[in-house]
């Protein structure tokens, strides 16, 4: 639901080559060029920090979280206070054990989205971007036709159609978010292609496949770390949407977005539905901020004016 | 369109050859002619891809749309498949399907037995009347926090706005929607809690579907004020979101702009600041801002099946919602096409209007 | 009588470490009605002489010295200020015509809009006038002109109606940025004629930017040659084209592959100029210089008289005896 759309940007030349020379790793390191290094710009720190909190919760979830998340109680609605933090839900289970849980699945979740996503559309990226033609003019057709649904209305009708559960959500997501993945790596072939490396090395007689581990893919990474990124953060917002509408993880699983649901039930107790909220947003910031600082940095062709 | 001069510098032996004024309307045509098959052959993929996937899959819409008595009479499940076709061989039915489609009928939805085209007329305007107060909002705002960030680049303004579109970028809308509903509705009492109308008032006569719009057409103020009201809090919520794509996108485009030297040479004919940021600024660094606003239109879309959830908003999100659940193949064709062909026309806009606006493209 | 009297100008700029200094107390003179020329390499600070006389510096960078123009003191002045100088009293053209022209606006949108802040027009006035700029500067059929887009003429055109555009709130100095650097050279010789005719007709007064030496000795009085930010040499151009006193001069004039000079063959200068803030202590052409002795590495020479109304920045050259 969110567009980080590509800025328009015209490449600066110099920046281009200056940034073209050194690898994606030197970028992240900064120096001439890109500015100061990521670890000294402060709203990326904050960002990095509080991903690393995030992590850290979702590993110790048993030792951060003070109850079982699936609990429940007669303690029912309530409010925040000294035993229960974020109060307690409508079953009386702690909602904020059920934030720290929700982390162990959020993220893994976006994060096997986000591979499978980037190894399909990668996938089919290269091929239509290697192979040119029809496969690529079919291909192509077919990311346009993915991008013609809205994303969550096609989740919607894949999960629906597979049945709720964690696994079809995830499915879902991988079929709607792959193209980006596909136009972004087929691009970075192209060019590659236009720039004659590609025919160099068939000239040199290397085989496609040592061309596209020489050439294609150290190419093709910094863009795909960048567009992964963001897209992270997109696939944790999507999960969550799906679970809220109740198609992601089946009840009782401490999924965020469902909680988000379980608290529109009733106004009065609105922190049933802050909390995971505030979860899914520091989360998606986070991932957002981070993909807006490394594109800054790998794409050379926004390495100028920001 | 005028001609194309020839350079007539003193020496170069060249005249102001003037080239065959081009007959309008013939790229125009041809261009559009493209389109239009283009567009047919998206939304023949539509069908393809949505009814391959419903119909290929494990759910049933007999399972999802009988109830637990019905699933256990043979003759009954028998009787729903045979009303709707299922017991057809998948590709006789997807025939069925487009040539009913090509005669304009959309089939009947199997959740509310009407008329799918019956059904989206009805929700669609709903929706319309959430996505173009929106659209026309968050373009303003968008533009204006966009140009403001870019003119002050690096400064406290820039870096407010930018860390402020974040945030919206990364705000669930449907938990946005329910904070401004916890906010406005419950502790502050200003607005209503969700759907169209209040109940004290029957829906005015129909014209374009849009209560405020009708209700206005109608003379009938109470009730338009009353159907205002109950758009204020979703049309916030689209609109926050909307605005965070379309700020950031303003304003580097804007940046872009402020680098060239035609703002500077704007600068140094001795044009007053807002001259140059009203004419030059603003034409040059909004063109590319029309296709971003395309695609924000489109996230729109997406955006208001959640916040149509929330604030029980009896639109295109709601139905779309309520058909995929019900595995309703017809109404989720129904809706598939329409959001593809809303798609490509506003795409088709798009590129018009780049014409329309930039006097350097010419239509191909 | 000067009409443009810049005293030690200095500019520096804000870089990753501090401010960059990129001009070092630049001196010169425009007399009115008068063409001057301005030359050096690119980067020497040419053009950023010319932002700083129309105030478009870069925000943050940092201006010393004195920039006089018809009496008044430029340096200093407020938005509002500045608004009334630009155009109407001192006016630019660019050295990209295709990059200085809105390209969506009609060249008689962006003909008449200052016409009609300066000189306070009405829009018939405005676009009368216009048009009979266009004729001026040789565009074929004004009229239709007026109503076309920049992209609908070629980049020589493009640049006269720069030109026309730059005169259009009557100025009285015209500050041309490499004018013809972008065009063809066919079109080159077009451009400056024009300039010329311009000045002997309504009395302009044009300060020249080139990194061509060549383009100064057909037009202009005087030139200055610029050097890493600093005025190395001054003098009539004809002097300065045929006996160059300071030894980047005379290298310049090597360096051209069709020198005035009988010049048996091309010699490159050895090296480049030094970025920003690598200068070195001395002077800046020392690294590069064949007549550099020890005492040039101790401080930047100062530009002083070296005959009837030239002066030369070097310790060295100008005191020997045989030149060349």
């Amino acid at each position: 639901m969110t567009i980080i759309a590509p800025d328009p940007v015209t490449p600066d030349p110099k920046a281009v080559k200056a940034l073209a020379r050194r690898g994606w790793l030197g970028r992240l390191r900064g120096g001439r060029g890109t500015g100061r290094p990521i670890w000294r710009q402060p709203i990326a720190v904050v960002a990095l920090t509080i991903l690393a909190g995030w992590l850290v919760i979702a590993l110790l979830a048993p030792v951060v979280a003070p109850y079982d998340p699936l609990a429940q109680s007669p303690d029912a609605y309530a409010p925040p206070s000294g035993t229960h933090w974020f109060g307690t839900d409508s079953l009386g289970r702690d909602v904020f054990s059920r934030v720290a849980y929700g982390a162990r699945l959020s993220i893994p979740l976006a994060l096997a989205i986000v591979s499978l996503a980037l190894l399909l559309g990668g996938l089919l990226g290269l091929v239509a971007g290697y192979v040119g033609r029809f496969v690529d003019e079919a291909l192509m057709r077919l990311t346009d036709l993915v991008f013609a649904f809205p994303q969550i209305i096609l989740a919607m009708a894949v999960t629906a159609a597979f049945g709720p559960s964690t696994r079809n959500a995830v499915l879902a997501l991988v079929i709607v978010s792959w193209p980006v993945y596909a136009r972004v790596i087929r691009s970075a072939v192209l060019t590659m292609r236009g720039e004659d490396y590609l025919s160099a090395a068939r000239l040199l007689g290397v085989g496609p496949l040592r061309a596209l581990r020489r050439d294609v893919l150290p190419n093709s990474v910094g863009p795909a770390i960048v567009l992964a990124t963001l897209e992270l953060g997109n696939a944790v917002l999507l999960l969550a949407a799906l679970s809220f509408l109740g198609l992601g993880p089946r009840p009782p699983a401490a999924e965020w977005g469902s909680m988000v649901a379980l608290g529109s039930q009733d106004l009065s107790m609105w922190w049933v539905s802050v909390f995971p909220g505030l979860a899914i947003l520091t989360v998606v910031l986070a991932f957002n901020v981070l993909g807006d600082t490394l594109r800054d940095r790998i794409d050379p062709r926004y390495a100028k004016g920001r | 369109m005028t001609t194309v001069r020839n350079d007539a510098e003193p020496g170069a032996v060249t005249t102001t050859a003037s080239r065959p004024r081009p007959r309008r309307h013939h790229p125009l045509l041809a261009f559009l002619v493209k389109r239009v098959a283009i567009t047919a052959g998206l939304l023949l993929g539509v069908t393809i891809v949505t009814f391959g996937l419903v119909s290929v899959v494990p759910g049933d819409p007999v399972t999802a749309n009988l109830s637990d008595q019905a699933l256990n009479d043979p003759e009954a499940v028998a009787a729903f498949r045979a009303k709707w076709g299922l017991d057809q061989p998948l590709y006789v039915q997807y025939l069925h399907y487009l040539g009913n489609l090509v005669q304009g009928d959309l089939g009947l939805s199997q959740q509310t037995g009407r008329a799918v085209l019956d059904d989206l007329l009805r929700y669609v305007p709903a929706t319309m009347e959430l996505a173009i107060p929106t659209m026309v909002l968050a373009l303003l705002v968008g533009t204006g926090i966009g140009m403001l960030a870019a003119v002050r680049n690096g400064r406290i303004t820039d870096q407010i706005v930018r860390v402020g579109a974040l945030l919206g970028l990364s705000t669930p809308p449907f938990w946005l929607s329910l904070v401004v509903l916890y906010v406005f509705f419950y502790q502050l009492g200003l607005t209503p809690s969700g759907g169209r109308l209040s109940t004290q008032f029957s829906p005015p006569p129909t014209v374009t579907g849009m209560y405020t719009v009708d209700a206005a057409l109608a003379g009938q103020w109470d009730v338009a004020w009353d159907a205002a009201q109950h758009l204020t809090l979703p049309v916030l919520v689209l609109t926050s979101l909307t605005v965070a794509i379309l700020v950031r996108f303003v304003r580097s485009s804007m940046l872009e702009v402020l680098q060239q030297d035609y703002i500077r040479a704007a600068y140094a004919k001795g044009l007053p600041t807002r001259t140059v940021l009203r004419r030059h600024l603003l034409r040059a660094g909004l063109v590319p801002v029309i296709t971003v606003s395309g695609l924000a239109f489109a996230s729109l879309l997406s955006g208001t099946v959640l916040v149509e959830n929330i604030f029980g908003w009896p639109g295109l999100g709601q139905y779309a919602y309520r058909s995929a659940t019900a595995l309703d193949l017809p109404a989720i064709l129904g809706v598939s096409l329409f959001v593809a062909l809303v798609y490509t026309l506003v795409n088709l806009t798009v590129d018009l209007l780049y014409g329309l606006i930039d006097p350097r493209i010419r239509l191909q | 009588m000067a009409l443009l009297d810049v005293e030690n100008l200095a500019v520096a700029l804000p870089g990753p470490r501090g401010p960059l200094p990129i001009l070092h107390g630049v001196s010169l003179r425009v007399d009115e009605g008068e063409l001057v020329g301005i030359a050096g390499e690119s980067g020497c600070g040419k053009s950023l002489t010319a932002q700083s006389l129309l105030g478009l510096l870069p925000p943050g960078a940092k201006v010393t010295g004195s920039a006089r123009f018809a009496g008044t003191e430029l340096l200093g002045l407020d938005a509002r200020g500045w608004q009334r100088v630009r155009g109407a009293g001192i006016a630019m053209v660019f050295q990209d015509p295709t990059a200085a022209l809105h390209p969506m606006l009609t060249v008689g949108r962006q003909l008449t809009e200052h016409m009609r802040v300066h000189l306070r027009m009405d829009r018939r006035a405005a676009n009368r006038r216009a048009v009979e700029l266009l004729d001026q500067v040789r565009i074929p059929d004004p009229e239709r002109a007026v109503r076309a887009y920049p992209h609908q003429f070629s980049g020589g055109m493009r640049q006269r109606v720069a030109i026309a555009i730059a005169l259009a709130a009557r100025p009285r100095l015209l500050i041309a940025d490499e004018p013809t650097t972008a065009l063809d050279v066919t079109v080159q010789a077009g451009i400056l004629a024009l300039l010329d005719r311009l000045r002997a007709e309504t009395g302009l007064a044009v300060a020249f930017i080139t990194h061509d030496l060549g383009v100064l000795s057909s037009l202009t009085t005087r030139g200055y040659v610029f050097y890493a930010g600093r005025v190395v040499e001054t003098g009539p151009t004809g002097a300065l084209l045929t006996a160059p006193r300071h030894p980047y001069t005379a290298a310049l004039l090597g360096a051209r592959p069709h020198g005035t000079q009988a010049v048996g063959t091309l010699r490159p200068i050895p090296g480049g100029p030094p970025a920003p803030g690598e200068a070195p202590p001395g002077c800046p052409f020392q690294p590069r210089c064949g007549y550099a002795e020890p005492s040039c590495g101790t401080a930047p020479p100062p530009l002083e008289p070296v005959g009837p109304d030239r002066s030369a920045a070097c310790v060295v050259r100008p005191h020997l005896e045989v030149l060349v």
